[in-house]
């Protein structure tokens, strides 16, 4: 992975310097809270309900074994042991103490780490297939390119105060697990018919209170014309994208409104002006970063495959969770594992100290020293021998670790909510949790199959609710929680946004409706191979709107 | 009026904290002051003031609560989790090393 370079360890270093004598000053007086807001939030530090949050950036979601443990040293010893994992890859802690920033932030910059654009209306960490580099699916490793656009916008000059934060999500592989189309920019590998590599290019994607897919402005983007091409999208954008009212300051709305053959005409004119500037990437930087993300030396180990065969048939359990959380490697001797999140009744995305420790562990002795965060809120050990899942598998089971649910209706995605978010109206854990309970034998979530449940706790939706095959949108009505349900979103290859099916549910009628739902779909999918969006897809909503509201049907 | 209390976060650790009828920013809401006139909450409001600007605390606000038996209740849910944290078991291993100790 990448390491940094004399520059980067100097620009961390400043920036860790100036934002501790903020700190300093703000802890002193000498610094209004008006004037230290903009300035806490450049470095990803909150204010939510119970305490401050410090959001630390993990670049496309990847990480080494030594920052892994420096995440679970900083959950120790500043915060209360714990820490959560976010769909924008990076992780969230919940408890630290303005004065012990400084300290924390010196910690992360000592193995490469900050919070540095994890906030404020720049353009935020850059988020990439947890499986890149290693999926069999894949035209190329999508993190090279991600490098290269984080270096390129960090503290970028002219896109450090856009109209809005700016998210860009990149993949290699056809099938997008870094759902591209519901982000400002969304990159896809692809070769042209000479074989040389290039990119899809998606604009305008989003969520929020206004959910939009992305438009596809290029087929083929040739590689050298990453950064030229995506600054003359940023600077269009930062020209005229709204700034007069909040909600409407997203690209999403600037494509909606100005009409996506304009804008593309606007940004095809700048980048005429761009292409053969300075930002034409050559060759060799491209591949010299590419060498940071070489796939690790993995010698053979074919003795996986026998071994594996003994061990499914000695345990029912582990036989599920390879199943679930097991899939192909680009070597045929090895697979990436997901290590799940998601507990039966646990919180989606958190982990604790021990955890993180047990998880560098893993990736240190068995995993090349590589880990990712998934969007989906869980971790992943991108190469691991078959031969060495059994040794994995215990190890995590140990750690409570080793959930078999991946892809599952309990591997939700949940965000924060009103336990602690500041701008939440409901919560979203306790729903999750109730959820998972109830749909938690392994029995009964291998017959329903792949559902992806997603809730946020407000319409800012980092729960993704838009995009899940169900979604839960948590709003408050007359002081209460309310749950409105939301079906046929996806964020994959065919990304839709959800629709909503009716009226709210109360907190403690959610869990009926979505079983409602579920059984709904097992009695009319067409056999168990048809996933539950594939069966949305066939019939729409209504029966699921009649099992729902029965007295309506009537 | 409906019954009314100040609270805040503090500016070192962000925890929050309510204005007691001690006269002193605590950080539990039982025993907080409660205004129930429009000059009791003028001068809780002026508190406020007085400690934002002084950077004692951060976002400050006068909230409802109803007192039921000199229990204080606060009429929102975002209230009510600000005052007794979390409503989910979060880190229970943190949480009984810190009973424990
Ligand atoms: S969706 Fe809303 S409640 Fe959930 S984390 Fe985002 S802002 Fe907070």
């Amino acid at each position: 992975m990448y390491r940094y370079d004399e520059f980067d360890h100097e620009f961390v270093r400043e920036r860790v310097a100036q934002f501790s004598d903020q700190v300093a000053r703000r802890l002193a007086g000498e610094i209004s809270e008006d004037a230290f807001k903009p300035l806490r939030l450049m470095n990803g530090v909150y204010l939510q309900l119970h305490a401050y949050m410090l959001r630390v950036a993990i670049p496309y979601g990847t990480l080494n074994s030594k920052q892994m443990r420096m995440l679970g040293h900083i959950a120790r010893k500043y915060d209360r042991g714990y820490g959560h994992f976010t769909t924008r890859q990076n992780i969230q802690y919940n408890w630290p103490k303005l004065s012990d920033i400084p300290a924390i932030l010196e910690d992360l910059a000592s193995v490469e780490m900050h919070a540095i654009q994890t906030s404020g209306n720049c353009i935020r960490n850059v988020t990439s297939d947890q499986f890149a580099g290693a999926a069999a699916d894949e035209i190329a490793d999508p993190r090279p390119y991600a490098e290269i656009l984080r270096q390129w916008s960090s503290v970028h000059p002219e896109f450090s105060f856009l109209p809005r934060k700016f998210k860009i999500a990149i993949t290699g592989a056809p099938n997008d697990r870094a759902a591209i189309q519901v982000h400002d920019i969304g990159l896809q590998l692809v070769t042209n018919d000479k074989g040389e590599i290039g990119f899809a290019v998606y604009i305008g994607g989003g969520q929020g209170r206004t959910p939009l897919v992305a438009k596809k402005v290029r087929d083929f983007l040739p590689e050298e014309d990453l950064l030229s091409y995506t600054t003359a999208i940023v600077r269009v954008y930062n020209l005229h994208g709204r700034r007069d009212n909040k909600y409407k300051a997203r690209i999403k709305i600037l494509v909606h409104e100005t009409g996506i053959e304009e804008l593309k005409a606007q940004i095809e004119a700048e980048f005429a002006h761009l292409k053969d500037s300075e930002l034409k990437l050559p060759e060799a930087d491209v591949d010299a970063i590419t060498r940071y993300f070489a796939m690790p030396d993995l010698p053979e180990r074919p003795e996986g495959w026998a071994q594996l065969a003994a061990w499914k048939k000695a345990d029912a359990e582990f036989a599920r969770w390879l199943t679930q959380n097991v899939r192909p490697h680009k070597n045929p001797d090895y697979a990436s594992v997901t290590i799940s999140l998601k507990p039966i009744g646990g919180i989606p995305g958190d982990a604790t100290d021990e955890q993180m420790e047990l998880v560098a562990d893993l990736a240190e002795e068995y995993g090349f020293d590589e880990l990712r965060i998934s969007h989906e809120q869980n971790i992943i050990l991108p190469h691991v021998a078959m031969a060495d899942l059994e040794a994995v598998y215990r190890a995590l089971k140990s750690g409570g670790l080793a959930t078999g649910n991946i892809g599952f209706i309990t591997d939700m995605i949940a965000c924060p909510g009103l336990d602690y978010c500041a701008l939440a109206n409901a919560r979203s854990i306790p729903v999750a949790q109730a959820i998972s309970e109830r749909f938690g034998s392994p029995e009964r979530q291998a017959e329903i199959g792949e559902l992806k449940i997603k809730i946020s706790g407000c319409i800012n939706a980092c729960g993704h609710h838009h995009v899940g095959h169900i979604g839960l949108l948590g709003v408050e009505k007359k002081g209460e929680e309310l749950y409105q349900i939301t079906l046929g979103g996806s964020a994959d290859e065919n990304t839709s946004i959800g629709e909503i099916l009716g009226r709210g549910f109360e907190p403690e009628k959610v869990t009926d409706a979505i079983e409602t739902i579920v059984d709904t779909y097992l009695a009319i999918r067409k056999d168990p191979s048809e996933i539950f969006i594939e069966t949305y897809r066939r019939v729409g909503a209504q029966p699921f709107k009649d099992a729902l509201y029965p007295a309506k049907a009537a | 009026m409906t019954a009314k209390v100040l609270t805040a976060n503090r500016l070192t650790d962000g925890i929050a904290v309510w204005w007691s009828a001690k006269g002193e920013w605590q950080t539990v809401l039982q025993g907080a002051l409660v205004a129930n006139d429009d000059e009791a909450a003028a001068a809780l409001e002026a508190i406020g003031k007085r400690d934002l600007a002084a950077n004692l605390v951060v976002d400050v606000a006068l909230i409802d609560v109803n007192v039921v038996d000199g229990v204080l209740k606060p009429l929102r849910l975002r209230e009510r989790i600000r005052a007794d944290g979390p409503t989910i078991e979060y880190a229970p291993t943190c949480r009984a090393k810190e009973e424990a100790a």
